[in-house]
């Protein structure tokens, strides 16, 4: 069944196949070209559970959803992930969440570390007794010189936890395996139900670096189900300000990178122009991280002629100070060197593991959601695709800096320009039994929201998906043949979110 | 090199003065400490996400951290900001500060806001205060998050690393109270019955002025106020 970023359609239409059948469209769709979205269950009531895929379709920039039921009485189906590798982290993670076994899944093992939604025997029984990460078979390799680095979850620098297996001979980094789930906080269940002003601010709080990009993905669902019109205006400043929360993190990302690189100069400079971003969206928004500003219906605040006046002024000289600092940091050989073939990820790769956004488009994948899946002011307005080829840190560090010049430009353009009218619109009563989908093109890459309704119009289930779980496994993998001391600047260069993920 | 040079002049000095001089003044929209003078009741600020659209009037001061939990509760005008006290901290940590960070199921918002504080804006190594590898290296941790069930442990152990006598600090609302995810099945309500609490930072997340405000309260290097 056909469907749009930012629409629904009711539950009845979209096609229960066969568990073959399923699994045969979802794989076929992808070897031609499409790409896997999302695959989550949801209840099916006492008799089990219904899987969802959500497909890409590489042409038409629509969705497809296909279903099928696994029953309780035996809750197992045929793996996908060895037809079709990106499905594997989403495989593991119906596992743990309905604890359904993906039969013949090659890395099947725990993500998140939580009891089961149906509350029955989990697939790992040892889940609720024990903490992370004493029960997580590791991948180990044995053998003379070979050796094993375990690093976190509490790491050196202010950052979230997590821990990373590396596999050693030497120096060089045979693999890396990275284990998640400290910082899962149960957001999924949470956000069922009907009460929409706690859902938005949970939304907000999923991944506070992109705190515009997921509530503003969790309105529109909440928008497309109660059939609101938002206002032009509104949705103008909701692009600006995640443009804005782009601007914040790739200049942030690329001060890191100089960090890391031991070009201390531009990371300080970075550091602080990332402020200068934080800051107009703190005069926006009240909040650095523009937490307060989506509401379902349209945005809380809106901007008045000095104030467009006033942010297009200081952008224009924010360009000037970007320009001179990334000018000095790409211009230095000793930097480029450092960053130049690390971490390479091949087009092909990334393909096949289903990576997103920056990370994506750095090894040429063309996947952005502005373009693909536009809808709202993307429609009016475009911004041209930011690619690189070579997909290494460099060619991620091109492609943010790249970014960074065309969300400024597009600031420029689209804010002297808001359209009149109203910032927000009431909101009625939700669909009932319908699925409902939005897409956002996040400053990681590609956020999905679905919200699924009960014959009342309430969430009975939420599915949040943010980029960094199609990448985490991309970090992983740009580190074979590695050496341990590039993995510092290789992930800078990704920089996921370990929240986003553990959810 | 010449390139180096230009630039670093292009770009000044960027240090706020503070917190000598008047208190830098934050954008008017900006959601600091709340207001209720005149109309009764009182208001949790550590269980605050401080947020635009539920009826609280909000004032422009940054200044908010406390040295107690019922401290955060604010009645009126009387609001007990962190004071330094005769506890052996300013003595022991007032020149040189060392910390350990732990996040606990924050969203990175705080975590963001206490980076910045390094950067040559806030410019924390100034005061001597300084965010550390090792928790033995450090003289006390920064907690965020509101303590999720898998992060329980690494905390707990990571604060026993700590050599005595050690100070802990929570961060934002999730790690005063729990914030928006007090009393839910993965998280626990904060630190409150898990750690001993020195400093309590309110916000969703607090301002990087608030946090600075917070630890040089602490350690007895904010004469006023």
């Amino acid at each position: 069944m056909g469907l749009f970023n930012g629409g629904n359609i009711a539950l009845t239409d979209i096609p229960v196949l066969t568990s073959d059948e399923f699994r045969g469209e979802v794989v076929r769709h992808c070897q031609s070209g499409d790409r896997l979205v999302n695959l989550f269950g949801s209840s099916d009531g006492p008799q089990g559970v219904r899987l969802f895929a959500v497909l890409g379709l590489e042409d038409e920039g629509g969705l497809l959803v296909l279903s099928t039921r696994v029953l309780a009485g035996s809750p197992s189906y045929r793996s996908i992930t060895r037809d079709l590798p990106a499905a594997h982290l989403f495989e593991r993670e119906i596992a743990e969440q309905w604890a359904i076994l993906p039969e013949g899944h090659p890395w099947l093992k725990p993500v998140r570390y939580h009891v089961n939604y149906r509350g029955v025997a989990d697939i790992w029984p040892e889940i609720e007794r024990r903490s992370i990460p004493g029960v997580y078979p590791f991948y180990a390799m044995d053998g003379d010189e070979v050796h094993e680095v375990g690093v976190g979850p509490v790491h050196a620098g202010i950052i979230e936890p997590g821990h990373f297996r590396f596999q050693c001979h030497g120096e060089n980094i045979l693999h890396l395996e990275i284990q998640l789930g400290y910082q899962h906080r149960g957001i999924e269940p949470m956000l069922c139900g009907r009460d929409l002003k706690r859902g938005v601010l949970l939304s907000e709080s999923i991944a506070g670096d992109t705190s515009i990009g997921h509530s503003l993905a969790f309105c529109e669902v909440v928008e497309s189900l109660a059939g609101v019109m938002v206002p032009p205006r509104a949705q103008a400043i909701r692009v600006a300000a995640l443009e804005l929360e782009r601007l914040v993190n790739h200049v942030g990302d690329l001060g890191a990178l100089g960090m890391d690189a031991g070009f201390l100069p531009t990371s300080a400079y970075f550091g602080r122009m990332r402020g200068d971003y934080l800051n107009l969206l703190l005069a926006l928004t009240g909040n650095r991280f523009g937490k307060g500003l989506c509401r379902p219906g349209g945005v809380v605040f809106d901007m008045d002629a000095g104030m467009v006046d006033e942010f297009c002024y200081k952008l224009k000289c924010y360009k000037k100070e970007f320009d001179d600092v990334s000018g000095l940091l790409f211009s230095r050989p000793s930097v480029l060197a450092r960053f130049e073939g690390v971490g390479v990820i091949a087009m092909e790769e990334a393909k096949i593991l289903g990576l997103v956004g920056p990370v994506a488009r750095a090894s040429q994948l063309e996947q952005d959601v502005r373009i693909e899946y536009s809808s709202g002011m993307w429609q009016y307005y475009h911004i041209p695709i930011s690619l690189s080829a070579t997909g290494d840190v460099l060619a991620r560090a091109l492609v943010r800096r790249q970014e960074v010049l065309r969300s400024i430009e597009f600031l420029l353009k689209i804010l002297p320009g808001l359209p009149k009218g109203p910032v927000s619109a009431p909101v009625g009563p939700m669909k009932a039994d319908s699925f409902a989908v939005s897409m956002v093109e996040g400053w990681r890459g590609e956020i999905m929201h679905v919200g699924i309704t009960d014959d009342q119009g309430s969430f009975t289930r939420y599915k949040v998906k943010d980029p960094s779980f199609h990448n985490w496994f991309g970090l992983a993998q740009a580190m074979r043949g590695q050496e341990i001391s590039d993995f510092p600047l290789c992930n800078k260069s990704f920089n996921l979110s370990y929240c986003g993920h553990d959810l | 090199m010449l390139r180096i040079l230009i630039t670093r002049f292009k770009q000044g000095c960027r240090t706020l003065s503070f917190p000598k001089g008047a208190l830098p003044v934050l954008p008017v929209r900006y959601r600091g400490r709340p207001v209720i003078a005149g109309q009764g009741g009182a208001l949790d600020l550590g269980a605050m996400t401080f947020i635009p659209d539920s009826g609280v009037r909000y004032s422009n001061d940054f200044r908010m951290a406390v040295r107690r939990r019922e401290d955060l509760i604010l009645k009126g005008d009387e609001y007990a900001l962190a004071r330094a006290v005769n506890d052996g901290i300013v003595k022991m940590f007032g020149r040189s500060l060392k910390l350990r960070q732990v996040s606990a199921g924050g969203c990175n918002a705080c975590e963001a806001d206490i980076n910045v504080l390094n950067t040559p804006v806030f410019d924390l190594s100034r005061f001597g205060i300084q965010f550390v590898a090792s928790p033995r290296h450090a003289d006390g941790i920064v907690v965020t998050g509101p303590v999720t069930r898998n992060m329980r442990e690494a905390l707990v152990k990571t604060y026993e690393a700590v050599p005595d006598p050690k100070i802990v600090i929570a961060v934002g609302a999730c790690a005063v109270s729990g914030g928006i995810f007090a009393d839910t099945p993965q998280c626990s309500n904060g630190l409150g019955d898990i750690l001993p609490v020195d400093l309590y930072i309110p916000g969703c997340p607090p301002h990087p002025l608030t946090i600075l405000d917070g630890l040089l309260r602490l350690i007895g290097r904010l004469s006023k106020g």
